[in-house]
């Protein structure tokens, strides 16, 4: 992958993405190999929204390559809660990192971000925009148990605002893949995603209902419908519990449908379908190490390439 | 004398954006930042008949050339637009504008959530696609109603 920054989904070949999928797979057969490999090096946190799972992967990944981490902590005790500017905020955190992980609420946040700093940015989540290394650990799972071309993924239930969804199905372009997306008629994919999945010629349908394609899927990846995505609780309200999947719903699925979720789930994904094999969301978020760590490497090898530096191995 | 130029006057030297769509000459000025405070001389004729547009404006600024670059964003709002620089009462010049690659600095962006309306120091900047613009920001497109997110 020869990019400087990870921002969306869209930026992605398939080329980029075998190449830190490859190396992902490397990471988790051989860890030891890549454990200091970036020893010295310090990335920045920087999440001005809450997370726990995607700051905890990051800042795990990084240790596991050597990386020191420093966390801008919660926003409340920070400058920004003094007013101060994304753009300034960024400028003075580069001093201290030699990358920076951005979550963000505002859509564009990242592309802003990579504007204004020369070390490597990815984006940990833009507002309802983008969350492309999520991507990659839900591309990483889809191939260790399907491969990436002959498929029929079914992404299911907020899709208007699901960032995860945004990406997925951008970098599902790159590959051979039937994309059907379930959601009700409020929560479509937005416009602008139509417009990049028409642009790729890629084969899309639409339903409002998951059972008459159920039984086409390989990989069935469900996703929360998210109150805080909701100006109208309301809105909320109507179309919560829809869209919830278990077990006893996959029995009209076929044998080897692969379940995913991006995690947190509420009460899409019923306990019960734990216990079956479809279930594959805990070992989607699992791979978040080695693909944050393939993700991590990539990047500060390619800045380090820039600077003309060689990389010590 | 035909009836448009009774109600706007000839002008010696400087350029005529003609064929604007009716109701689109103060946009016109506002994406080209004219308020008159430079001094110029400024004639804005508003919904005069056309045999091509049926209703047109037109607007006339005296002293001053519009480059091509400044008056392609006119694209946006006014495709059929037609500008003609003036010199010494003879048009020396007439251009159709074309669509430019982007736009910055221009238009706001629709979307609340995107970072260029969280009081960033930032120009909004938008790629023009086939039916509209996009902001190079948070991606969401915009289309009929461009007109209705000039910000300048």
């Amino acid at each position: 992958m020869r990019q400087d920054h990870l921002i969306t989904a869209t930026q992605l070949s398939r080329d980029d993405i075998e190449a830190v999928l490859d190396r992902a797979r490397e990471v988790a057969d051989d860890p030891a190999a890549y454990a200091d490999r970036h020893a010295g090096r310090v990335l920045a946190l920087c999440f001005f929204e809450p997370s726990t799972r995607t700051r905890m992967s990051f800042d795990s990944a990084a240790k596991r390559l050597g990386i020191d981490t420093v966390d801008m902590g919660d926003v409340d005790s920070s400058s920004v809660s003094k007013g101060e500017s994304l753009s300034d905020t960024v400028r003075v955190i580069e001093g201290y990192a030699d990358a920076l992980v951005l979550r963000h609420p505002s859509e564009g946040a990242a592309t802003l971000a990579a504007e204004n700093v020369s070390v490597p940015v990815v984006n940990a989540g833009d507002g309802a925009g983008q969350h492309p290394s999520q991507t990659l650990l839900d591309l990483h799972t889809i191939r260790e148990n399907h491969g990436l071309d002959d498929l029929t993924v079914g992404i299911m239930g907020d899709l208007k605002y699901g960032r995860t969804v945004h990406s997925l199905a951008a970098a599902l372009t790159e590959f051979d893949v039937n994309q059907h997306f379930i959601s009700p008629e409020s929560l479509r994919i937005p416009r602008s995603v139509r417009f990049d999945l028409h642009e790729t010629g890629a084969q899309i349908r639409e339903h409002e209902e998951l059972e008459p394609v159920l039984d086409e899927l390989d990989v069935l990846y469900v996703t929360r419908i998210q109150k805080e995505r909701f100006p109208d609780e309301n809105e909320y309200h109507r179309v919560a519990g829809e869209y919830r999947i278990d077990a006893e719903t996959l029995e009209a699925a076929a044998d080897d449908l692969t379940v995913m979720h991006p995690l947190p789930r509420v009460d899409e994904i019923a306990p019960d379908v734990d216990e079956t094999d479809h279930a594959t969301y805990f070992e989607q978020a699992h791979n978040g190490i080695p693909v944050r760590m393939a993700l991590l490497d990539t990047l500060l090898e390619n800045a380090e390439a820039d600077e003309g530096t060689e990389v010590d191995r | 004398m035909s009836d448009h130029e009774l109600r706007v006057s000839k002008i010696r030297d400087g350029t005529v954006i003609d064929h604007v769509e009716g109701g689109q000459a103060l946009n016109v000025l506002a994406i080209l930042g004219i308020d008159g405070s430079e001094g110029h001389g400024v004639s804005v004729g508003m919904n005069v008949p056309s045999d091509r547009l049926g209703r047109k404006d037109i607007v006339k600024v005296e002293e001053r050339e519009l480059s091509q670059s400044e008056v392609d964003v006119l694209s946006l709002i006014a495709p059929e637009a037609t500008i003609n620089i003036v010199r010494d009462f003879e048009v020396v010049e007439k251009n159709r504008v074309t669509r430019p690659d982007s736009v910055t600095g221009v238009l706001s962006c629709p979307n609340r959530n995107c970072i260029t309306n969280a009081d960033e120091p930032v120009d909004t900047r938008f790629d023009v696609v086939a039916d509209g613009v996009r902001c190079d920001y948070c991606s969401t497109i915009l289309r009929a109603d461009i007109a209705e997110h000039i910000d300048v």
